[in-house]
């Protein structure tokens, strides 16, 4: 008996019939880690706490409905007294007093937070490349990039070491490393799940969410992840559904709108025939394909890199040295002591999107970038909501190509952050989103978006769920098609 | 040539909410350093603020006292400056929509009135402390402040020279305390102001180049700066040099204002909207349940005493003044019928305690209801209005119940006249040649007669009794 690849929705049979023990679940777990020790998915591990836990579910059996799952957790989220970095080496000695609500959200339902994984600087790249705990290996070929920056959670679940982890994804963060490394992604509505104890990279752009082998274990994973927080003013107060409802919805007569303002010419061949393919998989099941238009689509990338970057100014202002993370030693004065510590302690990624934000907040500055990006951001969010008028799901491809070598953008922060361009209007719009494998190129995954309107994940997940029961994409690993 | 002082107050009131404006962290003063702090007042990695309604309302009372509009959906924006005692390395506060603007206020200076308007007032997180002082070489910070809630009021520049300025803050302080949204307290930093001074010639239209003093917290030394800074400008002016744009700190010490940067130096606060924070909505029903509520103003108190109570315009001045003095008036006058005597003790003898002590009245030993009694005592007759300033007295300096004090002093007034004449009598006997004298036509002499009686009794007669029963006796 193995966990490896297995779903959550295996494991929870395998611990159902007892032909695992919850102790072992854990133990495989901390096995595959190691084996997988190449990877450098993971920052810090809590095996003891693990492994305790795990026993005392099988002294004591629970009925929490994730009981016993394994999942890694970004290393993004604040965990109580257990290391939680962002990828940087400012906070590599910050251990935090209190936990993220996603996190106790998830813990409370049952769920083992088996470690924290590597991900870029403060969530800010597209290839885990600005790690300051070095870069993660796709599961997939030894060269080659996971994504980023959730890079670590996507490799560790691609890898099949666990069945779930959490993500973030402000730009595509989720998005673009579940497409990468072959394995589903999904992006919730803006206020969906609480930010209390996420750390900030751009407040209202970031949106937690969980990554997974298929969308039913999302479906499982959101309905625990969600709830509205007093702690956080922009957590939504709407009704959470029940996700796994609507997984079996016939797709017959639904539409799904291709957006004609995408020119997908300047995408490879290959990679535009597979996507073609999916939708004809989709109208196969039923659905219809409706053109629609985004006219200011093509304005996301700009306006995203004038808005998260002016959030990250001022958000990373707290790690100055003061209270907690890397301090400096010795600095002559107050001023010494600021420039050094941030100096060291942050990476050129972050470095480079600080001084653009304070750049376009600056006195004089400000109308023509901040506010104009604000205004543009406002006009794209109009755009999806008139196309959703008349739609179920939105699909594109989820990134241009497939995972790239490490380093091969490395000079060329442009290059970098067109890997967001097809996901990042969701973040402006605030709308879910998810990727989903839909196929592979040269033993390399590729993924599809879907795009969903205002709280409708369910519409997504319903999509994804029907796709992944007609097609098994989503049961390649790197070491072949699973049976 | 004659020089024009063009002054605007910003005046930082801290709002007596319990906790603070975004964490449930307690503003209590004088804790031990760092003891009331929560995770989001120390700005740790992925917390996140929540407005506290309560500011809101606070801030709203204001606005409604000053007749301002208030702007019930207001938002928040960060102020992004480093300093050690500024935990997220930027401060919530709001620029663009604040919740008051457009309000006013009337001052009084020599006899005359203003009316100073108010720009805006505005909610905002206070610092924390740096201390330099206890550490060899080293800053301690301490952020048990750090998040109260400010409300910060920003005048016109209305205001023409230093005695209108202390007025005007003298004015907003009463306001404040009358409408319990601030202690006042500015030994303890409740109440502080930065002070904008410009000159100008009188006929210029356009205003001169300002300097903002920074931090003021007592009426004196808002004067005293005041002063020394207007003169400062006009010297620079009239040596043909030009006033800069600088921020510059008061010595009390020294009496003078000193560069602390100019405007080359000063911050790019980068403000934007904060967006960890949706705007803040008000709703009709909340303004007008605050509208309800709204405690008796100053002003309004002052009309109340003369009209209703009958008190002198003077004497209804002073009692109004402050919400300490008017506490006192109207809780000692629900135990005495007599309320004008209850004024006209408190302005006169109670005030001159107060003056001589250097303290507010509910610093003092004085309760309401042992000065109510006092007072009830006199207009009884129990005692005479001498005898109640002794017995103030002893109140003041052990706040003991006033019934107890005349009991066990045996200072009730001696009511039984068949005492009084019998003692009258005595006196007239022993005291022939002064009684052969007043018949003679020296009519002070009766005075002598009243304080031998006065004398006897130990001030337990009362005087126009006493008077009577000499009339009788002698004419």
């Amino acid at each position: 008996m193995t966990i490896k690849y297995k779903t959550i929705k295996d494991i929870k049979i395998m611990l159902s019939q007892k032909e695992i023990s919850n102790a072992e679940v854990i133990q495989e777990v901390y096995k595959l880690i190691k084996e997988n020790n190449h990877l450098n998915a993971f920052v810090t591990l809590n095996e003891d706490n693990s492994i305790k836990k795990a026993e005392a579910l099988d002294n004591k059996p629970s009925n929490l409905p994730l009981a016993g799952i394994p999942i890694a957790q970004k290393d993004l989220f604040c965990t109580k007294g257990l290391r939680t970095t962002c990828g940087s080496k400012i906070l590599d000695n910050f251990v935090p007093p209190y936990s993220a609500t996603v996190i106790k959200n998830l813990e409370n339902a049952g769920c083992i937070s088996v470690g924290k994984t590597n991900m870029d600087e403060f969530a800010m790249g597209s290839s885990n490349e600005t790690s300051n705990f070095g870069n993660v290996q796709n599961p997939w070929g030894e060269n080659l990039v996971p994504g980023g920056s959730s890079g670590g959670s996507a490799a560790a679940v691609a890898a099949g070491i666990v069945p779930a982890a959490s993500g973030t994804d402000t730009g595509g963060s989720i998005r673009q490393p579940a497409s990468l490394c072959g394995i589903t992604g999904l992006k919730p509505t803006y206020g969906r799940i609480s930010r209390w104890g996420m750390i900030a990279f751009a407040s209202s752009l970031d949106q937690a969410g969980p990554m997974a082998r298929t969308a039913e274990d999302c479906a499982l994973l959101l309905n625990e992840m969600c709830s509205h927080d007093e702690k956080d003013t922009t957590s939504l107060n709407e009704d959470i559904p029940n996700f796994e409802e609507n997984l079996n919805s016939p797709l017959k007569g639904k539409k799904i709108g291709i957006v004609k303002d995408i020119d997908l010419s300047s995408l490879d061949d290959d990679v535009v025939k597979i996507y073609e393919d999916s939708l004809k998989e989709f109208v196969s099941l039923g659905a219809n394909l409706v053109d629609i238009s985004l006219p200011n689509l093509s304005l996301s990338v700009p306006t995203y890199y004038v808005v998260a970057p002016a959030e990250c100014s001022s958000n990373l202002s707290r790690f100055d040295g003061v209270k907690f993370g890397h301090r400096s030693n010795n600095p002559k004065n107050l001023e010494e002591l600021y420039v050094q510590t941030r100096s060291e302690g942050f990476g050129d990624e972050v470095k480079r999107r600080i001084l653009i934000g304070s750049y376009v907040l600056s006195a004089g500055y400000y109308d023509a970038y901040y506010k104009k990006a604000q205004q543009v951001r406002r006009l794209i969010k109009n755009d999806f909501d008139s196309a959703f008028s008349d739609i179920d799901v939105i699909m594109t491809p989820t990134t241009r190509g497939t995972a790239f070598e490490i380093g091969s953008k490395g000079s060329d922060p442009i290059q970098m952050y067109l890997e967001d361009l097809f996901t990042i209007s969701a973040n402006l719009a605030g709308l879910p989103a998810m990727s989903i494998p839909n196929g592979n190129l040269d033993n390399k995954p590729t993924g599809i978006q879907i795009i969903g309107n205002f709280l409708d994940e369910s519409s997504i997940l319903n999509f994804g769920h029907m796709f992944q029961k007609s097609t098994n994409w989503h049961m390649y690993t790197p070491e072949g098609a699973k049976q | 040539m004659s020089w024009e002082t063009v002054i605007g107050l910003e005046i930082h009131a801290q709002l007596s909410t319990k906790s603070k404006l975004f964490s449930g962290g307690s503003t209590k003063f004088g804790a031990e350093p760092n003891t009331h702090v929560d995770l989001i007042d120390m700005g740790l990695p992925g917390v996140l603020p929540v407005a506290n309604k309560e500011a809101f309302y606070k801030a709203i009372r204001f606005g409604l006292a000053t007749g301002a509009n208030i702007n019930q959906t207001s938002s928040f924006d960060r102020k992004n400056y480093f300093y050690p005692d500024l935990p997220k390395g930027y401060q919530i506060t709001q620029m663009t929509k604040p919740i008051v603007e457009k309000g006013s206020i009337k001052i009084t200076v020599d006899n005359s009135e203003k009316i100073i308007n108010i720009t805006r007032a505005h909610l905002e997180e206070d610092a924390g402390k740096s201390i330099h002082d206890l550490f060899e070489g080293e800053t301690g910070v301490d952020l048990n402040r750090a998040g109260t809630p400010l409300l910060e009021i920003v005048s016109e520049p209305e205001i023409s020279n230093a005695k209108e300025a202390v007025a005007y803050f003298k004015a907003i302080r009463q306001l404040v305390t009358f409408l319990d949204i601030c202690d006042g307290n500015m030994a303890q930093g409740s109440m502080r102001c930065d002070v904008n001074v410009s000159i100008k010639k009188s006929d210029d239209k356009e205003l001169g180049t300002r300097a903002e003093l920074k931090n003021i917290n007592s009426f004196k030394f808002i004067e005293k700066a005041i002063n020394y800074e207007i003169e400062r400008q006009i010297k620079v002016i009239e040596s043909g040099e030009s006033v800069v744009q600088e921020t510059r700190l008061y010595d009390s010490e020294k009496n003078e204002t000193r560069s602390m940067r100019s405007k080359e130096e000063a911050n790019d606060y980068r403000y934007f909207p904060c967006p960890d924070l949706l705007p803040v909505v008000i709703s009709n029903k909340e303004l007008q349940e605050i509208k309800n509520n709204l405690p008796e103003l100053p002003e309004e108190k002052e009309h109340r005493y003369v009209k209703e109570i009958n008190l002198e315009e003077s004497e209804a001045k002073i009692i109004s003044s402050s919400k300490t003095m008017a506490n006192m008036f109207e809780e000692a006058s629900t135990k005495t019928d007599d309320a004008k005597l209850v004024a006209k003790w408190l302005v006169g003898d109670v005030s001159a305690l107060l003056n001589k002590d250097n303290i507010d009245i509910d610093e003092s030993n004085l309760t309401s209801e042992n000065f109510g009694i006092l007072i009830e005592r006199i207009s009884d007759s129990t005692i005479s209005g001498k005898i109640a300033k002794s017995v103030l007295e002893e109140v003041w300096k052990s706040g003991s119940n006033v019934d107890k004090i005349i009991e066990t002093k045996g200072l009730i007034q001696i009511q039984d006249e068949s005492v009084l004449e019998e003692i009258a009598k005595k006196v007239v006997e022993s005291n022939p040649s002064q009684v052969t004298a007043y018949k003679g036509g020296k009519d002070k002499l009766f005075g002598f007669f009243v304080g031998q009686v006065m004398k006897e009794t130990q001030g337990k007669a009362n005087p126009q009794t006493v008077n009577d029963i000499l009339k009788n006796i002698l004419d």
